[in-house]
């Protein structure tokens, strides 16, 4: 076959600017042929390269001293948990595949993140996941597209996650307007390895054999990387040649081949997996972190379908692949294995030292390109940052104006926003207890999983993921602070000391001004959040040209942390637990108003200034919930977040399986009870404690600079709130009532 | 007393059903590869949960050619403990060991969650440490639990007592609520006349330490474990 003609079309079709041209005409010293411009598209694309988004990324503090893998290093970080233990985790978006096929395209998001994950020589241990649709609600516009995109990617998730045998233990589901058409999936993986098994992905010793393993190249997924890299249109359907199709089955086989392959370290050089641009950027990755080269011939690539070229072989996305390199001589320990596992395993060609991608085709040279320069000198862009012309207008919030509704009404309302509303519907089509580690699953402030480390050894982690993208449209900065600050005080809740941090940036068409600025205060924030709370980056993934012709995503820079709980007594609950517990304030009462749920649901109103964080106190607080648990003193804890004081104090009631009421007096001053009541101050959780304690524990965290209060006490089958003051009120909602509210939103939306 | 605990590819739930045995019953226990043609004099043996070879097909058909099973049914027909938990149900009763067949839960999801099991026979091997009409609460993690057999089947297994198992309400009733995946009857779990081979959906591994949120499970374990005349294992 022919290779058509490189015209001006041609390249920008290719996602390449007249000078990205210009510089592979530099790098190759040559006009570059169709499979080599192919190859350069694919590489330099922001999916790839961070070519828009990397001197930003170079913001994040990235060290410490349990870093063994730093970000940008390898396909994961790596974090040291002690005993000779190490987790590899990070968090990959799929949401353009999943735009126009969202089972597929969650399903091969899962089966990336995995493939990351056991390409550092870690078992996955669990999955996570965020995601962002437009509402499902059925007044709502884009109702029904919004729900066949949720239950697809859902599907997706579970079939991939449920059929591979890793738990997905926890995650997080918000509906906004702004994702109609652009939905975002982020999948987080965690795995568990020995450090000193850490596998790396360099392409050394000149003569070592190149391995192709996994299933066989197709034509799915050509140029899926590019095309994660622009704006969804309505003609993105006809892309769907990009998108992969995932087989969980051959990735299981693949996973026990790849973990039986790593204990024979004698065997093995390095290892990579083929994900976003395949082929070519395992090749060249490799040969470029190896310092030397490598040398195909794609004759020798297990193939699904006769006739594909070089172009298409080179830039195909199918799944499950991994190309690893062989110590010579060590041939049949790989065959052997993959044998063993029924997988196709092929010698593909070997480690050079000239410092070239070279790929022929049955002997003939087809591209023969730089590696280095291919992987590792995309061209790096500093965009255009504005800040947008309607953010301070967005700020604004005049309270007169907005009446204050009916408190009993309002708390039934939030429960059934499908932001609030328990997500079993969601999670239970997942397999959350898998692998027999999910100590507190689904529907907690964190999900907290044992590790084995030896027989009846185990360790105890806790994660979740966060992003309050409400927050980041109305101020960034302050908006991706949030966003640390609530994730950290998510594992404070069950005992856990963060250890570091993953992050997915998901956000529009970098070119727009607007949308620059958001990413950089973005960036900004997470950077200053990290800090404050000493925990590294250890890698993540930039998601931009989210977004559709109605315009950008919200900002949505979303975090993953994993921490670590000393002993298995310290594992919190967030629910209530016992009758007769009191219950515990811990912050300030607040009346911040500015971007809440209450204000968007009720009023329909999504404007104001996010609440303030002040870091000093959210850490103080942090510290002194994890000591009280320590100290035994903590029975159920659980952070105040979207909704305010009622909802938390609701969630605690209705969330678990106890359902025990409560009694609360609040006896204090206010200016507006909704804002009381509903606003978002930070800084806050609601803890339960033996009612003989409760003075002295109140006494011990305003000893700490921590404002605590005990406003009631659990018990009865009523949330009872009484509020004194010049104008008393009294409200009273039946516990099985907003249990039921709160527990059918999903179904009655999408049933 | 010995056990296997079968392997094919893309089991997942072998580590599980390994580890309560190993680390949780101090049980002498190995792993069989399903191309392997020979259990090694096994006592007992577990074909677990998980998708075999993707479950492509139909779930568990695949499976049942494996060599491994054709020493699964000899060691059946000897008498031996055979277990079958969720995909290894689905591949007894493609083998022919159980009759009936398990399809697509009617709801048509995947579903996950810890609900209510009712003992409905413990005059068996593998539930003497249970009472009659005991609830357990065991997970289940399937989306092709649903027990179809014809009328006079059923009819046998209640009139054989085969049923070992039936998904209730946590107050023992059989309602139609609380059946997860529109099985006949409610079954959850069934045994061969000769009751040495037990199928069910539920997960009884995941629910042997108190850790996990419940132990339920272990009983069915150490009711097999006295059934060989192991003394009564210290329990997790």
């Amino acid at each position: 076959m022919l290779d058509p003609v490189i015209t001006p079309e041609l390249i920008a079709k290719h996602g390449l600017t007249t000078e990205e041209f210009q510089r592979i005409k530099d790098i190759l010293k040559r006009e570059p042929n169709f499979t080599e411009m192919g190859i350069f598209s694919v590489m330099w694309s922001e999916h790839c390269s961070y070519k828009n988004s990397r001197l930003e990324l170079r913001k994040f503090p990235t060290t410490g001293p349990r870093v063994l893998v730093k970000a940008g290093e390898e396909n994961a970080g790596v974090i040291d948990i002690g005993d000779g233990w190490g987790v590899a985790f990070k968090m990959e978006s799929h949401n353009h595949p999943s735009a126009v096929e969202p089972f597929q395209g969650a399903a091969t998001g899962v089966g990336g993140i995995l493939r990351d994950i056991f390409t550092m020589g870690a078992r996955p241990v669990f999955l996570m996941n965020s995601l962002r649709f437009g509402d499902i609600r059925p007044d709502k516009p884009n109702a029904a597209t919004n729900r066949r995109l949720l239950s697809g990617v859902v599907s997706g998730i579970a079939h991939y996650g449920n059929c591979i045998g890793v738990p997905t233990v926890g995650g997080e589901i918000y509906f906004d307007a702004s994702y109609d058409g652009n939905p975002l999936v982020n999948v987080f993986c965690l795995g568990t390895l020995k450090t000193n098994e850490i596998q790396r992905g360099a392409a050394t010793g000149v003569g070592n054999p190149v391995f192709y393993v996994g299933a066989r190249t197709g034509r799915d997924g050509l140029a899926g990387a590019a095309f994660a890299s622009r704006d969804l249109t309505e003609d993105s359907k006809a892309d769907r040649p990009a998108v992969q199709v995932g087989d969980p089955f051959i990735e299981k086989l693949l996973l026990e081949a790849c973990l039986e392959l790593f204990q024979h370290p004698e065997a093995i050089v390095g290892v990579q997996d083929m994900g976003a641009a395949g082929l070519t950027c395992s090749t060249c990755e490799t040969a470029s972190r190896g310092n030397s080269g490598i040398e195909i011939d794609l004759a020798l690539v297990p193939q699904r379908e006769p006739g594909m070229t070089p172009y298409e072989t080179m830039l195909s996305e199918s799944q499950e692949r991994m190309l690893v390199i062989v110590r010579a001589g060590h041939e049949a320990t790989i065959t052997k294995i993959f044998e063993k596992w029924d997988l196709p395993c092929a010698l593909i060609g070997r480690v050079t030292d000239d410092g070239f991608m070279r790929v022929k085709n049955h002997g003939a040279t087809v591209a023969e390109i730089p590696a280095k320069q291919l992987a590792d000198e995309a061209p790096l862009y500093k965009r255009e940052a504005t800040r947008p012309a309607d953010l301070d207008e967005r700020q604004k919030l005049d309270l007169t104006s907005i009446p204050e509704a009916d408190i009993h009404d309002v708390l039934g309302k939030l429960l059934a926003t499908p932001d609030l509303a328990s997500k079993r519907w969601v999670y239970r089509q997942y397999d959350h207890m898998v692998r027999v580690g999910t100590v507190t699953a689904p529907g907690s402030d964190a999900a907290v999983v044992r590790i084995p480390t030896g027989e009846n050894a185990w360790k105890y982690l806790a994660a979740s993921v966060d992003c309050n993208a409400h927050y980041v449209a109305l101020e960034p900065k302050l908006g991706a602070l949030i966003a640390v600050a609530e994730c950290a005080r998510n594992l404070a809740m069950t005992g856990a000391e963060p250890l570091a941090l993953t992050d997915n940036l998901n956000f529009g068409n970098p070119h727009n001004p607007e949308n620059f600025y958001m990413l950089q205060q973005s960036v900004d924030g997470l950077a200053e959040g990290c800090r404050a709370f000493d925990i590294p980056v250890t890698g993540g993934n930039v998601s931009l040209y989210n977004q559709s012709p109605a315009g950008p995503i919200d900002p949505t820079p979303t975090v993953g942390i994993v921490g670590i709980i000393r002993d298995v007594k310290h594992i919190t609950p967030s629910h209530f637990q016992n009758s007769g517990d009191a219950i515990i304030l811990i912050g300030d009462i607040g009346e911040e108003l500015g971007a809440s749920l209450y204000l968007r649901e009720i009023h329909g109103l999504k404007r104001g200034r996010p609440p303030e964080l002040n870091l000093d106190r959210e850490k103080k607080m942090h510290d002194a919930v994890r000591s009280l648990i320590r100290l035994g003193e903590i029975r159920s804890a659980h952070d105040l977040a979207e909704g305010g004081l009622l909802v938390a104090l609701a969630e605690c009631a209705i969330g678990g399986t106890k359902h025990l009421g409560a009694t609360i007096t609040l006896d204090l001053s206010y200016s507006r009870l909704d804002a009381f009541l509903f606003g978002e101050s930070q800084s806050r959780a609601t803890i339960t404690t033996r009612p003989e304690n409760a003075s002295a524990l109140v006494a011990l965290l305003e000893l700490r600079g921590v404002p605590a209060r005990r406003l009631g006490t659990v018990g009865g089958n009523e949330l009872k709130v009484q509020v004194s003051g010049p104008t008393p009120h009294e409200f009273s909602w039946d516990v099985s009532s907003l249990h039921q509210i709160w527990n059918g939103a999903l179904d009655s939306y999408l049933s | 007393m010995r056990w296997a605990v079968l392997q094919f590819p893309a089991s997942n739930c072998d580590q599980d059903a390994f580890h309560v045995l190993k680390n949780v019953l101090a049980q002498d226990v190995e792993y069989v590869w399903h191309k392997d043609s020979s259990l090694s004099g096994a006592d007992a043996i577990v074909v677990p949960g998980g998708f075999s070879y993707g479950d492509y097909l139909r779930c568990g058909a695949i499976a049942r050619f494996s060599p491994i099973m054709s020493a699964v049914k000899e060691a059946a027909a000897a008498g031996k403990t055979v277990l079958g938990i969720c995909n290894g149900f689905q591949i007894l009763c493609e083998t022919g060991l159980l009759p009936g067949v398990l399809v697509r839960n009617t709801s048509l999801h995947f579903r996950c969650e810890t609900i209510p099991v009712r003992v409905e026979n413990p005059a068996s091997r593998f539930t003497s440490d249970y009472l009659t009409g005991q609830v357990l609460h065991l997970p289940i993690a399937h989306g092709e639990g649903h027990y179809v057999a014809d009328e006079a089947t059923l009819d046998s297994l209640f009139q054989h007592k085969q049923v070992l198992f039936t998904y209730s309400d946590a107050q023992g009733r059989n309602t139609p609520g609380a059946n997860p995946n529109g099985s006949q009857r409610h079954i959850a779990g069934i045994c061969n006349r000769a009751g040495n081979v037990l199928g069910l959906m539920p997960h009884p591994e995941r629910a042997s330490e108190k850790i996990l949120g419940s132990a339920d499970g272990l009983g069915l374990f150490t009711s097999i474990l006295a059934s060989h005349g192991v003394p009564q294992a210290q329990a997790a």
